[in-house]
């Protein structure tokens, strides 16, 4: 396993008096593809949000890239992450303009080419005029993915990112992050329902249930000798609660 | 009609011919509610992104003050502000009172509340979730604030027409501040209110028609402002 860019440590987050994660040891570690997989209300998106810095836990200890967190996060770190959400939220505006946000927001330069870059990686050239307005959910939703991945991210957080997608986008949202991964070494960490997916791109599988980790183990590991009999049911597709 | 018809005659005339008090007190009406107008939007569309964002103690008590601002009657704006200025008031030493100043002051307390309430419903209708994908692209608050002020532009422009139609046809508050004085502070309203009074109906009505060109000519700049957004 590469080294961790996140350790999170006895980590509870709380909602009001609802308790919706409670992760006693994760590591994701840099470079690789960790795919957190389980039902609704298993908390995997409340994971990602602490993994994206958008909400703080309400105990424990999350440490990024060797350094422990405690309070706001710097801007500076915030930026080292981004995250692409379930349903895509994009401005009004053309799908050329919402793929060139983040980049503005840091006042880079050379934005047209790395735009033009970007869009053409995730095959919409052809739409970098048009209003996002007119645009299908897939494509929607790898306008999102290429505005995530221009600024060119140490960490790329997916959440559910072809829950809404017909196989034809899923698919190619699937080998543009694995290429992602293979040639640019982000580690990526994907919250997904299927299985299926979580076998074809993950190298490290973190199964979560009503907010504590089952089992995390390496993508071989998690679906030939899960060590968990619950992890072994889920594999198999079947009703886990 | 034969009123209206001849009204409609005139004000061509006066607009043609340029008549100096015409342009005085079409001059005065800009300069006054556009300087409200400015400073309501100013201060209007921030707090109004403000209110919309920003959880704080009271907020449901300032929303109800504010949406009751909306509704203030301006004569009443216009009685406040004239206690406030008058030689007795607590504002009385900077001797404001009928003066353009006056003016000024009671149009941004009435049209403030209309800036401020529009602005946050229209804020308040951007996609909740979309302050946090800003967020995670790495937007500081004030980016992300302006990002959703800049997606509820069009209920902004809304807020902006709002506050500029109730101040260009307000005539209450700016007759009882402004004192209605001849070269100095009447405006367009009050100047009819005077006109129609002396029964120069013709003139009266010129001025309306005048006072409606202007509101329409405005309201379309400013629609024009919102582009494309009204699916045209």
């Amino acid at each position: 396993m590469n080294s961790p860019v996140y350790e999170l440590r006895d980590v509870v987050k709380l909602y009001g008096q609802r308790e919706v994660l409670h992760l006693g040891h994760l590591v994701i570690p840099h470079g690789e593809i960790t795919c957190v997989v389980g039902p609704n209300g298993a908390g995997k998106s409340s994971l990602l949000r602490l993994l994206n810095f958008l909400e703080s836990p309400t105990s424990g200890q999350i440490t990024f890239d060797g350094r422990p967190l405690n309070g706001k996060v710097p801007l500076s770190l915030r930026r080292r992450v981004t995250m692409v959400f379930q349903r895509p939220i994009l401005l009004s505006a053309s799908v050329r303009d919402n793929v060139a946000y983040g980049l503005k927001l840091r006042g880079e330069k050379e934005v047209e080419a790395r735009v033009s870059q970007v869009l053409d990686l995730v095959g919409l050239s052809q739409f970098a005029r048009a209003s996002v307005k007119t645009l299908s959910g897939g494509e929607a939703q790898r306008v999102a993915l290429a505005r995530a991945i221009v600024i060119e991210p140490e960490v790329l957080l997916l959440d559910e990112p072809t829950a809404n997608l017909d196989p034809y986008n899923g698919s190619l949202i699937e080998k543009i992050v694995a290429e992602l991964n293979r040639e640019r070494g982000i580690a990526i960490a994907v919250v997904t329902h299927s299985v299926f997916q979580a076998k074809r791109l993950a190298h490290q599988v973190a199964f979560l249930l009503g907010g504590r980790e089952i089992e995390v183990a390496p993508a071989e590991q998690f679906f030939s000798t899960p060590a968990n009999p619950r992890t072994a049911a889920f594999v198999r597709g079947e009703m886990v609660y | 009609m034969g009123d209206l018809f001849r009204g409609a005659i005139q004000a061509l005339r006066l607009i043609l011919a340029l008549d100096p008090q015409v342009l005085s007190i079409l001059g005065l009406t800009l300069r006054v509610t556009g300087i409200a107008l400015l400073f309501s939007t100013l201060i209007g569309v921030p707090l109004g992104g403000l209110f919309a964002l920003r959880r704080f103690v009271g907020k449901r008590v300032v929303i109800a003050f504010l949406y009751t601002g909306m509704g203030l009657p301006p004569v009443v704006v216009g009685l406040f502000v004239y206690l406030l200025l008058s030689r007795s008031g607590p504002l009385g030493y900077l001797g404001w009172l009928f003066t353009p100043r006056a003016m000024i002051v009671s149009q941004v307390i009435i049209s403030l509340p209309l800036v401020v309430g529009f602005t946050m419903a229209s804020v308040m209708g951007v996609d909740p979730d979309l302050r946090r994908q800003l967020a995670s692209l790495g937007a500081t608050s004030w980016q992300a604030t302006w990002a959703i002020l800049k997606e509820a532009r069009t209920g902004v422009i809304v807020s902006i027409v709002a506050g500029f139609g109730s101040i260009i046809s307000e005539v209450g508050a700016v007759m009882l501040v402004g004192g209605n004085i001849e070269g100095y502070t009447r405006t367009l309203t009050t100047a009819i209110v005077l006109e129609t009074r002396k029964g120069s109906f013709d003139l009266a009505i010129a001025l309306g028609i005048i006072l409606l060109a202007l509101s329409f000519v405005a309201n379309v700049a400013m629609l024009s402002l919102q582009g494309k957004r009204l699916g045209e």
